[in-house]
């Protein structure tokens, strides 16, 4: 880490910290407005049906239902998507899965609605549903959206080497099915948006919105209204992780339909049940690997299938599983590499964007397969990883050369290894697995030492896993941002940034990387509401890219500010050109003549000259290449890498498992607010732990059957003892002072590493997702509809 | 229905229906929006306000059950514009992230340091063991309550 820096690296509090502290900061729903009705959506309870009537009879009449809101009221485009427009805005022909929306009530009392709409008759003819994804391809399969011909939403194929001869040269081939379940993203705050009909025929919406851009862009197709009609602006972001972007789009869409109708503001805010219902989840992925190894266990060949439930809507599924075929081997040097990723439509409910995005999946089957690689070879986790790691200068199964960055692999690989004394623990409870087989369970107790104690009973484990991960978007398209910097005449400084703030401090992030370039205090910065209207589109905030192209942004912004400033001092304070001037602690110095005056001062002057102290800066990514037909190309124009090791107990009584500790290395770049590259760790791993062991969104042909948290767990306060992030900081030529990603990174490896330590701990290894008791203990799920429960 | 009771140590009389929610009573008839909804069945602990000492889901709360009693919600915790101790470590120690479940958790932990001002790891745990959040992973939370209780009371254990 560069030692120079004032403010880079510091745990500074956030900007909006106050705001949220003292319950004054406003979220979507706590905006309220004259005149505004509040709305309930029309469901049928079926997963798939033909609609053939609707019957409104029963509330048309209804003075409390101000307007009924149907297909027929949009105007423009009635299907929509971020990538592909196969999502009706109101369902009229039929529905493909629960969460569809028919129509919608407008009226003053929201409880009073959500009764009425449960009187309109809905005449329906229920269909044959496809759920699972294994059958989509089949050519019986029904066809969810007839339309498109197929149920294939997309295949990325990989072809590097020739596998085949992989194989025969290697002296063992190991092949293994895993899966991964569906999950929530559990954003504590529900859904919620408003839409405000302004004079010129446009629409203001504040909302929950992850991407304000992506939204202005879907309701302006809706509405058929320009750009310049339709301000989103974001309300505080009560958590995202990716998923309030494509349901927001369509909230916002219904929102601006219905105000435009109804000429007021209304409001759509969903009840944790609706959330779940109808909001996108994370994809679950069937994994086929067939891996060939030397006896030294060198791998010499990757062969990979996985399928992903793209669920009823095509959504971010090609973006996600595009990830998955760069990623699918994970961060291993593999010659001989053939991998195909697809996704699939079925009446499940839609799965689209979610932190990590297409890593968690593959890489719990990829970290789960070198293990036992590890074990048959007879050499230690970290061993095998070594062996086979990404080095500088190394081909991915991309075939990308590694260079232009600290390629991190080994050395957070190391580090993670020494900081948990990793090999010697992992004999250590490699060697007290078969512990407990000298009981005999069944027979009579007669002597104490029959008795099992209760202390023997808990397995001790740890297991590590390691990726790499492509930063921002990569070949997924346009990847540049902008930032908006403003120094006002008496010294302050306003920003915007096209990049969003949703709770991950961002912000803040941008804050002090203008603060370090102009050499001030964070307090003098503030950030401007953001409101599509006033700032550049600066694509998506996602990819973990919020901090790399938005720092970058910022801090080119804040460049073009100093050279101004700069030039002022220069004239105005006889520095020659033979001296260097600095911007320090409010201070503007001279290497030759110490302490020339104060910022604020020198902003007066340019000032007083009419000097513009506006710009944007903006940043564009190096340019990166794919060839969809083959899988090759330059995929992402830098990568990070992380282990976590995971440091379990395993209740082999019930099937418990523990977090004692989960260490996690992390390298990325240069951490700006530590404060909150710490929290983003935490946060992360505990996310991750929770996809580990404890959630799953389970269906019954199609119905989801945990709509709110007194079923689908998510991890508490409780449920991991000790995490402890660490960073690998290094000099990097990519974004603002080399700073990189970390919040995808930070989430994606937790699973893995739980089950290699569940696997350490019991001799015994898991191939699905989540390692719940019913898993562990029983290698299989229970449901509500078993007809036996327990171990019977 | 008239509800007397004290919110925030002062006197608050809202006419409403014995039934309306107290969460919906606080954000829709007083707009004290700080209180937030999760999940309405109380399992979140966004909606935790704190009644007669001890933090309860305002979601599950009638208005009639109210009626006499003395209410503490977020915008009650700071004396004016000096944050309250425990709101100070919050944001120093990186406790908020997004924010949605902060005025819950800082009043699931007021409760705490009113009943114990000298709590183990275990009993903040268990404290806010109600109060879910999806960002930070709880733990910069935990340091920060641990922080306060050492503020109030110098032989802390913690």
């Amino acid at each position: 880490m560069n030692k120079d820096f004032s403010v880079v690296g510091k745990s500074l509090v956030r900007e909006d910290g106050l705001e949220k502290i003292t319950g004054r900061a406003m979220f979507a729903d706590d905006y309220k407005f004259d005149g505004m009705l509040h709305s309930a959506m029309l469901r049928i309870p079926a997963t798939h049906a033909a609609i053939n009537s609707i019957d409104f009879s029963a509330v048309i009449n209804n003075p409390s239902v101000k307007a009924i809101i149907t297909s027929q009221d949009v105007p423009a485009s009635k299907k929509i998507g971020i990538i592909k427009n196969d999502q009706p805005v109101f369902c009229d022909e039929k529905v493909v899965t629960p969460g569809d929306v028919l129509a919608m009530i407008l009226g003053e009392d929201e409880n009073e609605l959500r009764e009425l709409v449960k009187s309109i008759k809905v005449d329906y003819t229920a269909l044959p549903t496809l759920t699972n994804p294994a059958k989509a391809l089949e050519e019986t399969a029904l066809l969810i959206h007839p339309e498109f011909g197929t149920n294939l939403i997309c295949h990325h194929p990989l072809h590097k080497g020739d596998v085949e001869k992989g194989f025969a040269d290697s002296d063992e081939i190991l092949e293994q099915v895993y899966t991964t379940q569906t999950i929530e993203h559990a954003y504590i705050e529900p859904e919620a948006v408003i839409a405000l009909p302004i004079d010129n025929g446009g629409v203001k919406i504040i909302g929950s919105i992850q991407n304000p851009f992506s939204a202005r862009r879907i309701v302006c197709n809706v509405l058929n209204l320009p750009p310049e009609k339709v301000h989103v602006v974001q309300a505080q972001l009560g958590g995202s992780f990716g998923g309030k972007d494509d349901n927001m789009c369509m909230l916002s869409s219904r929102a601006t339909v219905a105000a435009l109708k109804a000429k007021c503001p209304v409001k759509i805010r969903y009840t944790r049940e609706e959330s779940i219902l109808e909001s996108y989840k994370r994809h679950p992925y069937i994994l086929k690997y067939k891996v060939g190894f030397s006896k030294s266990g060198k791998i010499k060949a990757m062969k990979i299938d996985l399928l992903a439930d793209g669920g009823a809507y095509c959504s971010m599924s090609p973006f996600v599983t595009w990830r998955s075929v760069v990623q699918a081997t994970g961060p291993y040097a593999i010659e001989n590499v053939h991998t195909d990723v697809r996704a699939v439509y079925t009446n499940n409910p839609y799965t689209g964007a979610m932190r990590g995005f297409g890593s968690p999946q593959p890489i719990f089957a990829q970290e789960s397969i070198m293990d036992e690689i590890a074990v048959r070879v007879g050499i230690t986790p970290d061993e095998i990883r070594r062996r086979n790691g990404l080095k500088l200068g190394s081909v991915t199964s991309t075939g990308q050369t590694l260079r232009d960055h600290d390629v991190n692999l080994i050395p957070v690989l190391d580090k993670a290894c020494a900081f948990t004394n990793f090999a010697s623990k992992w004999n250590e409870y490699k060697n007290k697995q078969e512990e407990l087989n000298g009981y005999i369970f069944d027979q009579p107790i007669f002597k104490d030492e029959q008795f099992i104690q209760p202390e023997k009973l808990i397995k001790k484990g740890i297991g590590l896993a390691v990726s790499f991960r492509g930063c921002s978007l990569g070949a997924e398209g346009l990847d540049q941002s902008s930032c908006f910097v403003s120094i006002q005449p008496d010294g302050k400084i306003v920003m915007l940034s096209g990049l969003a703030e949703n709770g991950q401090g961002l912000r803040m992030t941008l804050i002090m990387s203008a603060a370090e370039v102009l050499g001030v205090s964070s307090e003098k910065i503030t950030f401007l509401e953001s409101d599509t209207s006033k700032m550049d589109d600066s694509g998506p905030t996602v990819a973990s890219r919020g901090t790399l192209m938005g720092a970058a942004a910022a801090k080119n912004a804040c460049d073009l500010l100093l050279e101004k400033l700069e030039n002022v001092v220069r004239v105005e304070f006889k520095v020659d050109d033979s001296d260097f001037i600095s911007f320090r602690e409010n201070l503007v110095l001279s290497r030759k003549k110490g302490a020339i005056t104060k910022f604020d001062d020198v902003v007066k002057l340019a000032s007083q000259k009419g000097i513009d102290l506006s710009v944007i800066g903006r940043y564009k990514s190096p340019d990166v290449s794919w060839d969809e037909h083959s899988g090759q190309g330059d995929a992402y124009f830098t990568y990070v890498y992380g282990c976590q090791v995971a440091e379990v107990s395993v209740n082999t009584g019930t099937g418990e498992v523990y977090l004692n500790k989960i260490t996690a290395v992390h390298d990325p770049g240069t951490v700006i607010n530590r404060l909150g590259a710490i929290g983003q760790v935490y946060g992360g791993v505990t996310q991750g732990s929770g996809y580990g062991i404890l959630e799953e969104v389970t269906s019954e042909d199609g119905m989801i059957r945990e709509l709110n948290f007194d079923q689908y767990l998510i991890p508490t306060a409780k449920d991991i003892d000790e995490i402890k992030p660490l960073f690998l900081e290094g000099e990097e030529k990519y974004g603002a002072w080399g700073a990189k990603s970390l919040g995808e990174p930070t989430l994606e490896l937790g699973a893995a590493a739980i089950a290699n330590a569940v696997c350490n701990a019991l001799g015994k290894r898991f191939y699905n997702l989540p390692l719940n008791l019913e898993e562990v203990l029983l290698g299989r799920k229970l449901r509500p509809q078993d007809l036996k429960r327990g171990s019977l | 229905m008239e509800i007397k009771f004290t919110l925030n140590g002062k006197e608050a009389v809202v006419v409403c229906e014995p039934s309306l929610r107290f969460i919906d009573l606080l954000r829709e008839k007083l707009s004290l929006t700080g209180t937030k909804e999760g999940c309405g069945v109380g399992e979140c602990g966004a909606c935790t306000v704190i009644m007669n000492g001890v933090a309860v889901n305002s979601c599950l709360v009638l208005a009639s059950q109210v009626v006499g009693s003395e209410v503490l919600t977020i915008e009650g915790i700071a004396n004016g514009e000096e944050l309250h101790l425990l709101q100070k470590n919050f944001l120093q120690a990186g406790a908020v992230q997004c924010g949605f479940c902060t005025p819950g958790m800082v009043l699931s932990s007021y409760a705490l340091l009113q009943e114990n001002s000298n709590p183990s790891e275990e009993e903040i745990k268990d404290a806010i063991a109600g109060n879910l959040c999806r960002c930070t992973g709880y733990k910069q939370i935990l340091d920060a309550v641990k922080q306060t209780a050492k503020e109030l009371n110098p032989s802390a254990k913690l």
